[in-house]
């Protein structure tokens, strides 16, 4: 009977009835893993003749992948942003491999690690994993358990400035048992031990490359240009801020793998173009981040030579409303913990915001396949959603929320109480997507009798450091801010936005040169209290409903107001098979052995 | 001649150092951030971003700095990108070719068209010829290089599929480089001899009036043989200085055509460092700007005394 | 003495007032044989008709055509020219025609005020220099020559990028962007019209007419502003007008590398910019905003075409 469910589904899919990502949903809930079902799904849209046919190494040529922000660095624990570990990604390889639910499969590891398997202790301390073994570094030394020790060594030093340094600061050592065999020990019992040496920021580094180069002197490696790893590609030349062109690693693990004699990957220019040159001109095979609005896009596809592969776990774009006041200079600080912000404060203000703003609109028009209306602030890994949320827009009940709470219509139509109007500043970055979304948001409170003063920011200064900076998002001097912030593989690092057990650190102020993560000032005790517990439960179930809890707490509490619940979208173009390499907590590179040209 | 060539060269090192440090003082003071991307990512703490500034160099004092980074540029050491960590004149080196070729066949051309255009719309002053020539370089010059290049874009490669809009430098076949040189040299192209066709002419016309193209014409010269001989001659001079100050152009780049089809020359790399706000590559770039600019000053200034035997260096 | 002298003066200027009224129709000034030449330059004259229609639009024109400039309408997003939407409506459904209108006042202003910073400083430096001369000119001469050698269009990029959100933490995004916007491409554009004028002063001042200004005791100022400055202004009247051209170019250019004026202030650079990704779906976004930078600096240039004749003193009609 399942057999003929599936069966039916790839007929659909063959006839165009049912799109790709529909049938491995469903496929799912048959209980297929999704690594088998997008193997089914590919060898169905890639028709039939060639589902069969295996590729032999180097017999493709050139694969020309294209990212609108370029590569200046190889070295991923180097690196300046996305871009950078997708090139790394190409080379080098980590432990275990994350999708975009927070399933993990084994990548350089022979297997996941689980209490089962003993892979993982009891008592949450401690995880032991078992390496593939008679891997080779593309030099053609062996890849050992040692590598594995030394990666954690490089990153741990804070002199190398690591920028992957977060995931790996709760382990306390890192030892070989034998040739194959590593084992992590961490400080407190941890239910997120996957942390370290998975996706992204688990690439494991070569020993011999790098031994010289720990701490200080980290920048001036060679590798950091000319990277070489376990995977299927080595750099073969690198010019930063433009090309990375990669060759086979000879002595890769799978001998009929990689199908293409070589990879360029292109940086530069913008997001729109990159969409151009795979659905129109055809000039590349790939095209990396298509952040370009809906109907610019869908217009592209039209072409038919490309195809786009959407993939939740973007981020939220999400609305941060300041608690404090951002007009009142208080000890040299605007926005300081001792002011109370003059109506965001308000509960009522809060929900009457949240409920004028128009999510469907924004999703439709701007976001189209590139992201979905959400109510949740805590969406990936997509365990963590919250079913118990309400996204609703009803200005009428808005409305009525704030001639409850005191706030009436003045003469210019504007509201006040007190003497205060509803005048809100509110700023996000310069980006045309976000200016848009400025826009929808400014009507619906326009009509709810506020004012809203529209300001964007440069970028760079905008999610910069520098405290000098007032512009910057943890400064907040403004009522309003508009950002995504990304998800990790665990909900810790997000889910603090909103944790204030201890203020004076984790409220960004200028006592702590705004390094706090809370920006919006929140503070409830009830959702420090869930999150406290979220961080040590060890029962896997348990602990998802606990982060649950926390989103739903500060959702009714309108500690936020999120928007929509962004996809990374990449575009292929028809004849390249990329498997399941979209995920959110991985680079759309990691899987690059099984990548192949068909028909 | 020599001496005259010394006392510039001397004359503008003070020159050079002022500007340098304007420059310095510009990149330095203002806002922005090359950490900047990692200001969101959690895993990367406070202490670590440090750690890294220290490791740029960037926590010290603005003066300081200004001594260190002048001490290394006069041995030759230009400095680190903030990116990537590569040496800054190997960044610039890998750019200089592409440049070259480019928008140096792009002003090759531009040159080329601007001179018979300009001569012929100034012979025949407000003939038809001259109108058409002159609508044709305003136009030039009024439609921005941008909309130019995205118009090309959509026409030739998105509707037509001839040629390609990204810049590959891996390619080596002379049809492929060829083709996808041609639509950022034409745009170029368009926009300079705009210009350069404008002051062709009116350097003809300057020229045309005066008592020594009477004296050839009284003395029975046929008309093609003035101008060319006589007026052409002298009316090249000053198109041959105005070549010489443009140059410096040349090397740092057309920014826009280049982030429009990502020819990857010093122009985009001004546009990405600018936005990392890589210091040392911003300075690099801006600094050898502005050496080139004074030296080719100097050079327009010898090519007119050499070209016009009315200027004497004293 | 010297005051009696120029009232001296200045009575027998009185008396002749009334016989100038009598002056013959066709009584030959400088200005007056300029505005006799500019008139038969055919293509100077329609380029100043376009480019006053132009302003005149842009100025009156959103008193009269009432669309607001971002109201957003999806449900009329990207529609093409129509009796509603006489230039269509852009991505968000806002009215082409009121933005462009709305844009060309800014566009405008940016080349004329920029125009005049550069023309101003340019003036300032070249008659101090060129009048007093010796330390003084060097002096100024030498920062001439600085300015001359820095990189200017790297330099215009870094300062515009750098600095724009100070400014407009200061000064707010509309008036900050436009300040800095304006004092940038003025600061660094005013030295080709010092050196003119400082070469036009050294020429004129020992003619015998300031001469004789002089010696009736007129000062420093007003020898340089009555005397020099109007024999020296015909050139710097055609790099001016030239300069508004380029100058429009500029912040156009500067838009579209997305460091000029934020998107709610519909400059005719930002529209240029936010029509680029749209040049196949919805073409009369770009077209309109082009066309209007295109003609402005078209009818700009033949306007400096036509000064440029009917301004040389050489030429006789």
């Amino acid at each position: 009977m399942q057999g003929d469910d599936v069966r039916t589904m790839l007929k659909d899919l063959r006839n165009h009835r049912l799109t790709r990502r529909q049938a491995a949903a469903r496929m799912g809930e048959l209980g297929l893993s999704l690594v088998t079902a997008w193997a089914l799904i590919d060898r169905v849209t890639a028709g039939p003749a060639r589902a069969a046919a295996a590729v032999g190494r180097g017999t493709q040529g050139t694969l020309k992948l294209l990212y609108w922000q370029a590569p200046t660095i190889l070295n991923p624990h180097l690196a300046n942003g996305t871009k950078d570990f997708h090139a790394a990604h190409v080379t080098l390889e980590s432990l275990l491999h994350a999708d975009t639910a927070g399933n993990l499969t084994p990548v350089l590891a022979a297997e996941v690690p689980s209490i089962a398997n003993g892979g993982v202790a009891k008592d949450g301390r401690s995880v032991t994993y078992k390496l593939k073994p008679g891997v080779k570094w593309a030099d053609g030394r062996p890849f050992t358990s040692d590598d594995v020790v030394f990666t954690y060594h490089y990153i741990s030093n804070k002199a190398t400035g690591a920028t992957t340094y977060g995931n790996y600061d709760d382990i306390v050592k890192v030892e070989p048992i034998d040739a194959t065999t590593v084992k992590i020990t961490f400080k407190n019992p941890t239910p997120f031990w996957y942390r370290a040496f998975v996706g992204e920021n688990g690439m494991i580094v070569p020993r011999h490359a790098l031994d010289p180069y720990v701490g200080s002197n980290s920048r001036n490696a060679p590798f950091n240009l000319k990277a070489f790893g376990t995977g299927p590609y080595m750099v073969d030349s690198f010019r930063p801020g433009d090309l990375v062109t990669y060759k086979i690693n000879p002595y890769y693990r799978d001998p009929n793998k990689p199908a293409f004699s070589q990879v360029q990957m292109k940086g530069g220019g913008d997001a729109v173009s990159a969409a151009r040159a795979v659905f129109e001109t055809g000039e590349y095979d790939y095209a990396w981040n298509l952040q370009v609005e809906w109907p610019v896009l869908s217009h592209m596809m039209g072409s038919g030579r490309g195809v786009l592969q959407p993939e939740p776990g973007g981020g939220v774009e999400c609305l941060y409303l300041n608690e404090t006041d951002p007009n009142k200079d208080v000890d040299g600080q605007r926005s300081s913990l001792k002011t109370k912000h003059p109506f965001l404060s308000d509960l009522k203000v809060r929900q009457a915001l949240a409920l004028a703003v128009d999510r469907q609109t924004m999703a439709t028009q701007l976001y189209g396949e590139a992201g979905d209306p959400t109510a949740n602030l805590l969406t990936t890994p997509s365990k963590y959603y919250s079913k118990n949320t309400k996204m609703a827009m009803d200005l009428d009940k808005a409305n009525s929320l704030l001639d409850e709470a005191g706030w009436k219509r003045g003469p210019d139509g504007v509201r006040e109480k007190n003497g205060v109007k509803l005048d809100v500043k509110y700023v996000t970055s310069v980006n045309s997507l976000r200016q848009k979304e400025q826009q929808i948001v400014k009507d619906g409170w326009e009509k709810l009798g506020g004012r809203v003063t529209l300001q964007s920011v440069d970028a760079g200064v905008y999610f910069s450091s520098s405290p000098g900076n007032t512009d910057t998002i943890t400064h907040f001097y403004r009522d309003v801010e508009m950002f995504t912030d990304s998800f990790d593989l665990s909900p810790v690092s997000y889910m603090e936005q909103w944790y204030s057990a201890d203020p004076a650190k984790d409220i960004a102020q200028k006592e702590n040169n705004w390094s706090g993560q809370n920006l919006v000032r929140w503070q409830n005790a009830e959702y420090n209290k869930l999150f406290d517990e979220g961080v040590k439960e060890l029962d896997p179930q348990k602990n998802t409903q606990i982060w649950i809890q926390a989103n739903d707490v500060a959702v009714t509490q309108v500690a936020g107001i999120p928007l929509i619940n962004r996809k990374s979208v990449n575009a292929r173009v028809k004849n390249l098979q990329t498997g399941p390499n979209m995920s959110a907590f991985d680079d759309a590179t990691w899987n690059m052995a099984d990548w192949k040209r068909v028909g | 001649m020599t001496k005259y060539i010394l006392r510039r060269l001397l004359t503008s090192i003070p020159t050079l150092i002022l500007i340098s440090m304007a420059v310095f003082a510009i990149v330095a003071l203002a806002p922005g951030d090359p950490l900047s991307g990692l200001a969101t990512n959690p895993d990367v703490p406070a202490s670590v971003r440090l750690t890294i500034l220290h490791q740029m160099g960037l926590d010290q004092p603005l003066p300081i700095r200004y001594l260190k980074w002048a001490e290394s540029w006069l041995l030759g050491n230009w400095g680190y990108s903030f990116g990537s960590h590569m040496a800054v004149t190997r960044l610039l080196l890998q750019r200089l070719p592409t440049d070259l070729w480019v928008l140096g066949s792009s002003y090759l051309v531009a040159v080329l068209i601007a001179i018979p255009i300009g001569v012929i719309s100034a012979v025949r002053q407000y003939s038809l010829q001259d109108q058409v020539a002159t609508t044709f370089a305003f136009i030039g010059y009024s439609l921005p290089t941008f909309f130019t290049g995205i118009l090309m874009i959509i026409v030739f490669s998105v509707k037509l599929h001839w040629l390609p809009f990204i810049y590959n430098v891996t390619v080596h076949d002379p049809i492929g480089v060829l083709k996808q040189a041609i639509m950022p040299v034409a745009v170029l192209a368009l926009f300079q001899s705009a210009s350069l066709t404008r002051f062709v002419r009116s350097s003809m016309l300057d020229n045309v009036a005066l008592d020594y193209v009477r004296t050839a014409r009284a003395k029975g010269l046929a008309q093609g043989r003035v101008i060319r001989r006589h007026v052409l001659r002298n009316s090249l001079i000053p198109v041959v200085t105005l070549i010489a100050l443009q140059l410096p152009g040349v090397f740092t780049g057309a920014v826009v055509t280049e982030q429009i089809f990502r020819v990857p020359g010093i122009g985009s790399l001004l546009i990405a460092s600018l936005q990392n706000s890589d210091t040392p590559v911003l300075m690099a770039i801006a600094f050898v700007a502005a050496i080139l600019v004074v030296l080719f000053n100097l050079v327009a200034d010898v090519i007119y005394g050499t070209l016009d035997p009315r200027i004497r260096y004293g | 003495m010297a005051s009696t002298r120029s009232n001296g003066v200045a009575r027998i200027g009185a008396l002749a007032a009334p016989a100038a009224l009598e002056r013959p129709r066709y009584a030959r000034t400088l200005w007056g044989d300029a505005w006799r030449r500019f008139r038969h330059h055919r293509l100077a004259m329609a380029g100043a008709a376009t480019f006053l229609l132009l302003t005149f639009g842009c100025i009156v024109g959103p008193f009269v055509y009432r669309m607001p400039i971002n109201a957003i309408d999806f449900g009329h997003s990207m529609s093409p020219p129509s009796a509603a939407h006489p230039f269509g409506t852009n991505d968000l459904g806002q009215d082409m025609l009121a933005r462009v209108l709305y844009g060309g006042r800014i566009s405008i202003a940016v080349g004329f005020a920029a125009m005049l910073t550069s023309i101003t400083l340019g003036v300032l430096v070249g008659a101090v220099a060129g009048f007093f001369g010796g330390h003084v000119d060097n002096l100024l001469m030498r920062i001439t020559d600085m300015f001359l050698s820095f990189p200017g269009l790297v330099l215009l990029l870094l300062i515009v990028y750098l600095f724009h959100d100070p400014i407009t933490r200061y000064l707010g995004t509309q008036v900050g962007t436009f300040v800095l916007i304006v004092s940038v491409i003025g600061i660094l554009n005013w030295m080709p019209t010092a050196r003119l004028v400082r070469a036009g002063f050294l020429a004129v001042k020992e003619k015998e007419f300031v001469e004789a200004a002089r010696s009736l005791g007129v000062g420093p100022i007003g020898q340089m502003a009555r005397h020099i400055l109007p024999n020296v202004l015909s050139p710097v009247i055609v790099a001016g007008t030239l300069s508004v051209a380029a100058a429009i170019l500029l912040e156009s250019t500067l838009s579209f590398l997305g460091y000029g004026f934020p998107p709610d202030v519909p400059t005719w650079g930002r529209l240029l910019f936010d029509a680029q990704n749209y040049l196949d779906l919805a073409p009369h976004m770009a077209l309109f905003p082009g066309i209007m930078i295109c003609l402005a600096i078209l009818s700009i240039n033949y306007v400096g075409d036509g000064l440029r004749d009917a301004l040389d003193p050489t030429r006789v009609f």
